[in-house]
C-alpha cells in the first residue's frame, strides 16, 4: 500500500476511535470520510488484494450482508460494513479498521454500485430487488434500473447474483457473463408492472412472469426457496433454521449462500454460521423492559413493511414514522401499504409524522391511540410482546432508548 | 349499478401510481360512505377500456415512459374524453395533470396530451421537491392548499383555465400559481394522495359529482391537525 494510503488509513481508524468514544455513532461514516480526504483512491488500495462481494439493492441488503459475511467466514477472517454504512466512506472505514483480510462483503447504497464496483474489483455483485424508496431523492425505480445495467455491462469479468423474481433486477444484469439466478420470492409488484426494455405490460402468474411485449422473462432460479429451507443449484434441499423471523429472511439466506458458494464455500458448511446471527444493528432484536419483550423491526417503505406485517405477531404494534433527511421527507408512501394486517390488534403511534400515520390508518379502517413517547407505549401495553415497526430515523430514536441495542 | 350511486375511476393504476396515488381512491370512498352516499370504485388497467360513465376519475403520477404511455392509451381510447365532455369531475396529480393539458415533456421528447386543460407544461432548470402551500382561488370557497410537491415540470396556463391556488410556499407552475381548473376539473402538483391534507377538496369533487351544494359534516380531527402541522412546517 502506498505510503500516503496507509497514512489515511491510520487517520481514519483513529478518527472512527474518537467518533465512538465521544458517543457520537459508530465512527463508520467518519473515519472514511477523513480517510478519503487525505488519499482519494484510498478505499481502492484497501480493497486491493481481497476477494470482495457487494450487496445491494432496496430491501434486505443490511441482513443479506451480514448473513453472507457469516457464511464467507467458513474461509477465513471477513472484512464487513455490518452498520449499515453503505456508502464509500462506510466501504473505507470498514475495510481499514478490519486491516488486512482475505475477504470482504460489503453493503453498498445502490445509488452507489457503479462507483463501489470501479473502486473496489468484486468478484461477486448480489442483486436483491428494486422499489420504490424515499422518492422525494432517490432516482426512480427504471433509471436506478439502467445505472445498474450500465455499470454490470462495464464490468463483464464480475460474477453477478441476481434475483429472477424481479423484473427490474433481470433486465438489470441481463448483460453480464455469468450470472446466478437465484428465488426469494417478491410480495411488491407495483414498481415493475412495465417492461423496462419494451414498455409493455409484465404478466404474472404462479410465480412467473414475462412480458407481453418482447423476450424478457423470468429466468429460471439456480438457488430457491422451499417451505423453511432452500435448494440449491444440484437440486438438494437444505433446512435453513435462523434467529430472524419471516420468510423474507429464508430467502435473505438463500442470496447470502449463493453469494458465498460463488467463493467456493458449501451450503452444508455455511448453514450452522447463518443460524448464530441473531440481530442486526438492532434490527429484530428483542428486549426485555418492565415485563414487555419488545421486538424491533424496521420498516423503510412500502415493500419492507409487507414484510414487517409478515413478522410481526397478533400482539399490541407500536408503530413510529418520522420523515427526516434519512428517510425522505415525503410520506406519500404511507398509501402504498395497506395496513389491513393489523386489525384485531392494539395499535399505537408516535413519532414526527404520527398525525399523517394518524390520517392513513383512520382511512383503513384501523383503529389506533397516539402516544408522545417511546416510554409512554411501554406502560400503555399489557405485559409481554410489544413489536414496534419504525422507519429509519425513528428505528434509531427507539433503539437509543434501548442504550442502542445491537 | 343503480343511478344514485356514486362511481370513481381510478385511471390505470398499472402505469400512473408512483406515490401513494391509490390514496385518493381510497380517501373519497370513505368520505362518500361516511355520508351514507353509495359508492362503486373501479381501478381501470391501460389495457381495459375506459367506461365514460363514471361520475369521478382520479389520476396519478408516474415516470415519464408510463405517462407518455398512459396518454397515448388515453388518447386512443377516448373514453376519459367523453366523460369530461358530459360532465365528469376529475383529479388530476402531477404526471396526470400535465397529460391533460395540450403537450408535455417525458424522456426529452415532447409528447401530445388530452388537451382536457388549456395549458402545456415543459421541464424546469431545477426539480421542485418539498411542502407546498398555496391560497386556493375564492371562487371555489376552500381553505389554503398544502401538499408535497416532486416534479421536473414547469406549467403554462392558457386562457382557458385558472390556476387553482395562488403559491405561497414551494414552485407549483412556476413558483407563482400551483395547479390549474376548468368547470369539473382540477389539476394540482400537489402529488400522491393530495386529499389527505385536503379532505375540502374531496368534498368538492363529491359535491360537484352528486350535484349537493353542502354535505354533512364529519369527524375531522386528524386531517385538521395533519393540515395545520404540515402548513406551518410550509411556511417555516
Amino acid at each position: 500500500m502506498p505510503l500516503r494510503a496507509k497514512v489515511a488509513t491510520s487517520v481514519s481508524k483513529t478518527a472512527a476511535a474518537l467518533s465512538r468514544a465521544a458517543g457520537r455513532g459508530d465512527g463508520s461514516v467518519i473515519g472514511g470520510w477523513i480517510g478519503l480526504k487525505i488519499d482519494p483512491e484510498l478505499l481502492s488500495h484497501l480493497a486491493s488484494g481481497r476477494a470482495i462481494a457487494l450487496v445491494s439493492g432496496t430491501n434486505g441488503k443490511t441482513t443479506t450482508t451480514r448473513l453472507a459475511a457469516a457464511a464467507l467466514g467458513v474461509l477465513g477472517p471477513v472484512a464487513t460494513n455490518s452498520f449499515g454504512a453503505n456508502m464509500p466512506t462506510g466501504h473505507t472505514s470498514a475495510l481499514a479498521k478490519a486491516g488486512a483480510t482475505p475477504f470482504a462483503v460489503l453493503e453498498v447504497d445502490e445509488h452507489y454500485l457503479a462507483r463501489v464496483i470501479d473502486e473496489t474489483q468484486p468478484r461477486v455483485v448480489a442483486l436483491l430487488n428494486l422499489s420504490r424508496d424515499q422518492l422525494d431523492r432517490a432516482k426512480e425505480v427504471a433509471m436506478m434500473a439502467q445505472m445498474w445495467r450500465t455499470a454490470l455491462a462495464g464490468h463483464p469479468d464480475v460474477a453477478v447474483v441476481a434475483n429472477a423474481d424481479d423484473p427490474m433486477v433481470v433486465w438489470a444484469a441481463r448483460g453480464a457473463s455469468h450470472i446466478t439466478w437465484f428465488s426469494a420470492g417478491q410480495r411488491w409488484h407495483d414498481d415493475s408492472f412495465v417492461c423496462p426494455e419494451s414498455g409493455d405490460p409484465i404478466e404474472r402468474a404462479n410465480g412467473d412472469w414475462w412480458c407481453t411485449g418482447c423476450p424478457l422473462r423470468r429466468p429460471q432460479a439456480q438457488w430457491r426457496v422451499e417451505d423453511d429451507g432452500v435448494i440449491d443449484p444440484r437440486g438438494d434441499w437444505h433446512l435453513v433454521k435462523l434467529q430472524l423471523p419471516g420468510t423474507v429472511n429464508i430467502g435473505n439466506a438463500a442470496t447470502a449462500l449463493a453469494v458465498a458458494a460463488e467463493f467456493g464455500v458449501r451450503a452444508i458448511e455455511a448453514l450452522p454460521r447463518l443460524s448464530t446471527v441473531a440481530s442486526i444493528a438492532g434490527r429484530y432484536a428483542q428486549v426485555d423492559r418492565d415485563g414487555r419483550n419488545i421486538r424491533l423491526l424496521l420498516a423503510k417503505n412500502p415493500a419492507s413493511w409487507l414484510e414487517a406485517f409478515d413478522m410481526a405477531e397478533q400482539s399490541p404494534t407500536l408503530l413510529s414514522i418520522n420523515a427526516r433527511d434519512p428517510d425522505g421527507f415525503d410520506t406519500s408512501w404511507l398509501y402504498d401499504v395497506d395496513f389491513s394486517p393489523l386489525h384485531n390488534r392494539p395499535v399505537l403511534i408516535t413519532g414526527d409524522r404520527a398525525y399523517d400515520l394518524a390520517v392513513r390508518l383512520e382511512v383503513n379502517g384501523i383503529p389506533f391511540r397516539h402516544v408522545l413517547s417511546f416510554e409512554e407505549a411501554i406502560r400503555s401495553v399489557p405485559p409481554g410482546r410489544l413489536e414496534v415497526i419504525a422507519n429509519y430515523t425513528a428505528f434509531q430514536d427507539i433503539r437509543a432508548e434501548l442504550d442502542r441495542v445491537n | 349499478m343503480s343511478d344514485s350511486t356514486l362511481r370513481i375511476v381510478w385511471i390505470y393504476p398499472d402505469l400512473l401510481s408512483t406515490y401513494g396515488d391509490r390514496g385518493n381512491l381510497l380517501i373519497l370512498g370513505r368520505r362518500a360512505a361516511m355520508r351514507g352516499i353509495p359508492v362503486e370504485t373501479y381501478s381501470v388497467r391501460s389495457d381495459q377500456p375506459m367506461p365514460s360513465t363514471a361520475d369521478i376519475y382520479l389520476i396519478g403520477g408516474g415516470e415519464d415512459g408510463p405517462q407518455a404511455l398512459a396518454a397515448q392509451r388515453l388518447i386512443n381510447d377516448g373514453g376519459l374524453h367523453r366523460a369530461v365532455n358530459q360532465g365528469a369531475a376529475v383529479l388530476a396529480v402531477c404526471a396526470g395533470y400535465q397529460l391533460f393539458g395540450h403537450s408535455f415533456f417525458a424522456k426529452g421528447t415532447k409528447c401530445p396530451g388530452l388537451g382536457l386543460l388549456d395549458l402545456s407544461s415543459d421541464r424546469g432548470e431545477t426539480r421542485a421537491v418539498g411542502e407546498i402551500r398555496g391560497d386556493i382561488d375564492p371562487r371555489l370557497g376552500l381553505p389554503p392548499l398544502s401538499g408535497f410537491e416532486n416534479h421536473g415540470g414547469r406549467t403554462h396556463l392558457g386562457p382557458g383555465v385558472a390556476p387553482l391556488a395562488r403559491v405561497t410556499a414551494g414552485i407549483g407552475n412556476d413558483g407563482q400559481t400551483e395547479g390549474a381548473w376548468h368547470g369539473k376539473v382540477l389539476g394540482t402538483y400537489s402529488h400522491g394522495p393530495a386529499l389527505a391534507r385536503n379532505p375540502a377538496i374531496a368534498d368538492l369533487l363529491l359535491r360537484w359529482a352528486i350535484g349537493a351544494d353542502s354535505l354533512a359534516p364529519v369527524d375531522d380531527t386528524w386531517p385538521e391537525r395533519l393540515r395545520a402541522e404540515r402548513l406551518a412546517a410550509a411556511g417555516a
